[in-house]
């Protein structure tokens, strides 16, 4: 990647105006990958972020990349296509929690079962933004909006446990009030073969505002952050007090000296079974206890798109290159004169 | 022996037999009709299928929901429909029967497996009493034929048990027929070895079965009489028996050779267009794509992503996946990229009959979006076309940067005719030009790339990532014309419509005029689309052969029609439509060049038949010159 040209975050932004609320959270996202991006040793014209619909989904605009802004729900589907047509392209996709686990839950799922090199990322606000404030998928129980006057009846979901469910290889989570974090999970989902899952909380400042105020302000996060770090007990809270065990399947949060910190969860993105992630991933169902960030599961498994590629490479070696001639006549044929 | 030479010789020519191979859904009614019709096109005859099936995979054995059937029509001439009404019926169980002999012709041949004809299976076919005795069949020739009792005694020294053996009566049918109508026996035999290589024991029952229907033809007083069909005087080449599915998706591969771009296939499965996912998924070697999505919206969303990586995008499906897939090919019509979306046509609304045919989705190819989303239609007229209308489908696409819809149905789809294979060197290329530089110089003197600025056919650059300098974003949002910037500028939005309704009309520019077929000065046209043009064809000979005079206009583009179509029907006295539906094309040339067209309509889930049409047109014909 030496001949990749030196770039700075300006080459990475376009001319156009970005048209979201002052204060939304999608520009400190914005920024961190415009920032992120000279770093990672890609060209410009190698790099695609496709999107669906919702604020989130305008983010290709603000890219000097190509970028494709699809339809609502659809751009797992669309970036499933161009990845697997082209795998030389890093392919970016970006949404919101109405458009990609309402209206486009399934092509998530299965972007992430079939393990597309994609990079996904889900800006998560629990709330429809764009629509002007109805309760999302990912809305607490109760949430009041335009929608539920007298409060979602309704199940969230927990996105991390969704895609760990849904067979990712990679699933990660970080938040828009801290840079350097998000950055670290937008690389690790970059440097993944194969689809990468990063959900990134973030704030909607006109309807849902301080929706995760309790566990990112910066004078909670020692507290309320449980960051992840492959290969360590996992520790948090001021000087690291607490600590997480894995009792009968369930993760809990304990105080270290009491049970020691060999009693800890030493954390294995790596392991092949994902169990112990998705206990990790249901310590938190609300934005008021202890939640952890970071990479949750990071495994290798055949990216689709090159496996596609593999079994045409076979085909062609096996049966020579297609031959139009050779195939017109390969069912019976006979001659009239 | 000399019975069996006296009987040889009484083999009568015949100029054409329609063949109805009629059973329970587990009976192997469609593999049987399948190695009729092969062993027939290898003979040299021309033909015509009309496989039918019931949508359920196994309905309850023995009942008139369950009964397959399978219509083929072979002929010593050139023929385009499988065939008014069946000479002979294969009648496998007392359902079949009570299915398909009200459309046996008067004095047809039925023959039928008299075993099958118990208590039991006539109560579910609704018989009170046994049709082969009590004068349901007077007036038809009838062959009896106990062909499992003879199958199971043909296999029982084969080791094979007599329930497996039963299995194989469909083969004794097959072989009794072979020998009634003169087909040639090898072509069978090496194809039963080929298909079930490894199983030996199933090998050895099939050509036991085989072998003993034929040798019961030759043995038994049948009281029918043996018929040959000779060649077909077809035009000089070598030829292959092919259906619509399969000459569709080689007309893809086709399609993407001539491109010099790889294929690439979003499906999801559905009757009748599944068979088109199967058959590219097998030729790999060819750099085809395929993807079985999670359905059919990731299928064209998968589609147009490729496309949009400079693949040539294809999803395929029908009726209800044309309605799931609609938002999307709205967005591919704003992002004026190339998509082939393909609806092999089944009976609608909603679920309707899946197995059957129907070409009721025109209106919704046109008007089927939201907003103002033109699009150009092109339509195949036979299963053989189905290979040059997939190219044209292609050519468009890709040439002209916007989806288009192709359109099969069923019928097409399923149904099989010879097919003289056209020289791969005569097929024209289809050209594609990928942007490769900045088009455009911004005020400050910067050269930049403008994706939405366009060239005389209005047609924009297709400039796909990876390309250095030409990185760009587009969307479903309306957009500048030229920067391709958002803009929600009513003045805009206004010039963007009118410029994507006219770079789509300007694409009659591009297709070849429409040609009359028959007489151009008869007082009578008539204009179709799609599977219907066999019929057409097969009334339009049988009333030129009666003296009647009619001219034959059949459209491969529906949107935008040729430029040479309106003036051509303001010609005629008369202007009559056959469609599969309540008369859409109808509708259409009336709205477009205030013709009085008339209708003529059939949604039974059936093509028409060339009698039904012929009648339709002589009374036509009749009208007006009755007015004269």
């Amino acid at each position: 990647m030496t001949d990749v040209p030196v770039t700075t975050r300006k080459d990475w932004a376009t001319d156009q105006e970005v048209r979201w609320c002052p204060g939304c959270g999608d520009y400190s996202i914005l920024t961190a990958m415009q920032l992120l991006m000279p770093e990672m040793g890609v060209r410009r014209e190698d790099t695609v972020f496709v999107s669906g619909i919702g604020c989130a989904a305008r983010f290709p605009y603000y890219m000097n990349t190509y970028g494709l802004h699809a339809i609502h729900g659809r751009s797992p589907a669309v970036a499933t296509g161009l990845a697997m047509a082209r795998g030389d392209l890093h392919v970016w996709v970006v949404g919101g929690d109405g458009d990609m686990m309402s209206i486009g839950g399934n092509h998530l799922i299965h972007a992430l079962r079939r393990n597309v090199n994609l990079n996904i990322l889900l800006f998560n606000n629990q709330i429809y933004g764009l629509t002007k404030g109805q309760y999302s998928p990912t809305s607490e129980r109760g949430k009041v909006t335009k929608s539920t006057p007298h409060g979602s009846v309704e199940q969230p979901f927990n996105a991390v446990s969704l895609a760990l469910g849904a067979e990712a290889s990679f699933v990660a989570r970080t938040h828009d009030m801290d840079r350097g974090h998000m950055q670290e999970m937008f690389r690790r989902a970059h440097n993944h073969p194969g689809a990468a899952f990063v959900e990134v909380f973030q704030n909607c400042n006109v309807f849902n505002d301080g929706a995760f105020a309790a566990i990112t302000k910066r004078d909670a996060r020692d507290s309320m952050l449980i960051d992840l770090r492959h290969g360590e007990p996992v520790r948090f809270g001021a000087g690291g007090e607490l600590g997480v065990v894995i009792e009968g399947g369930r993760a809990r949060v304990v105080t270290v000296a009491e049970v020691g910190v060999e009693a800890l969860v030493v954390h294995d993105e790596t392991h092949p079974d994902p169990s112990v992630a998705f206990a990790l991933s249901r310590l938190a169902n609300t934005n008021d206890v202890p939640t952890p960030i970071g990479v949750f599961r990071a495994v290798e498994r055949s990216e689709y798109g090159s496996a596609v590629t593999s079994q045409i490479a076979a085909s062609q070696s096996k049966a020579g290159p297609g031959d139009l001639r050779k195939l017109l006549h390969s069912r019976p044929t006979w001659q009239v004169a | 022996m000399t019975d069996i030479a006296q009987r040889a010789g009484e083999v009568r020519k015949a100029d054409g037999i329609v063949l109805r191979f009629a059973g329970d859904s587990g009976d192997g009614m469609q593999l049987t009709g399948d190695r009729f019709t092969s062993a027939s096109a290898l003979f040299g005859n021309d033909l015509a299928t009309l496989p039918e099936f019931p949508a359920e995979i196994r309905a309850p054995a023995g009942t008139l929901a369950g009964v397959s059937s399978f219509q083929v029509h072979i002929s010593d001439h050139d023929i385009t429909t499988p065939g008014d009404a069946p000479t002979v019926l294969v009648a496998m169980n007392p359902a079949a029967l009570k299915s398909d002999l009200r459309l046996l012709q008067p004095g047809g041949t039925v023959i039928v497996n008299s075993d099958a004809f118990n208590e039991r299976n006539l109560a579910k076919a609704g018989y009170e009493s046994d049709p082969l005795e009590d004068g349901t069949l007077d007036g038809y020739t009838v062959v009896t034929a106990p062909m499992t009792d003879l199958t199971k005694r043909a296999c029982q020294d084969l080791g094979v048990k007599p329930r497996d053996a039963e299995r194989s009566k469909n083969f004794f049918a097959l072989g009794l027929v072979s020998w009634l109508y003169s087909r040639p026996v090898e072509p069978t035999v090496d194809w039963i070895d080929g298909k079930f290589a490894g199983r030996d024991t199933v090998i050895a029952a099939n050509k036991a079965a085989f072998a003993a229907g034929h040798a019961f033809g030759e043995t038994a007083e049948l009281g029918a009489s043996r018929l040959m069909v000779a060649p077909a005087a077809l035009d000089p080449g070598t030829y292959t028996n092919i259906n619509g599915n399969t000459a569709l998706s080689w007309g893809l591969i086709a399609a993407s050779q001539l491109a010099g771009i790889p294929l690439f296939l979003g499906s999801y499965p559905i009757t009748p267009a599944s068979d088109i996912l199967h058959e590219l998924a097998r030729h790999k070697n060819f750099g085809v794509r395929t993807l079985q999505a999670e359905d059919e919206i990731a299928a064209v969303g998968a589609a147009l992503g490729a496309a949009y990586g400079g693949h040539i995008g294809v999803t395929t499906t029908s009726g209800p996946g044309m309605a799931l897939k609609a938002e999307t090919v709205g967005l591919a019509v704003s992002l004026e990229l190339p998509l082939v979306v393909i609806d092999i046509q089944r009976g609608g609304p909603s679920t309707g009959l899946p197995t059957k045919t129907e070409a009721a989705d025109l209106l919704m190819a046109m008007y089927g979006r939201h907003g103002e989303a033109p699009l150009p239609i092109v339509a195949a007229q036979s299963p053989s076309d189905c290979f040059f209308a997939a190219i044209e489908a292609v050519r468009i696409a890709v040439e002209h940067r916007t989806p288009v819809i192709l359109m099969s149905d069923g019928y097409l789809a399923n149904s099989s005719e010879p097919w003289r294979i056209p020289d791969v060197e005569q097929l024209c290329s289809i050209s594609i030009e990928f942007a490769s530089k900045p088009n455009h110089v911004n005020d400050d003197g910067e050269a930049v790339f403008w994706p939405f600025r366009r060239d005389e056919r209005l047609v924009r650059p297709w400039a796909i990532p990876g390309t250095p300098e030409l990185m760009h974003r587009i969307g479903g949002i309306e957009k500048s014309d030229g920067s391709g910037n958002i803009s929600y500028e009513p003045d805009n939005h206004q010039a963007m419509v009118r410029l994507r309704a006219e770079r789509i009309a300007l694409i009659a520019h591009h297709i070849p005029p429409v040609e009359v077929i028959g007489d151009p000065d008869a007082d009578v046209a008539v204009v179709g689309w799609g599977s219907t043009w066999g019929a057409i064809t097969g009334a339009r000979r049988r009333l030129e052969a009666a003296g009647h005079r009619l001219a034959h206009i059949h459209l491969r583009h529906l949107n935008p029609l040729p430029a040479n179509l309106g003036e051509l029907l303001s010609s005629f006295e008369r202007v009559v439509v056959p469609e599969m539906n309540m008369g859409q094309l109808c509708r259409m040339l009336r709205a477009e060049y205030l013709v009085d067209a008339k209708s003529v309509t059939k949604v039974s889930g059936q093509p028409f038949t060339a009698a039904e049409l012929a009648e339709a047109f002589y009374s036509e014909i009749e009208t007006v010159g009755a007015a004269r």
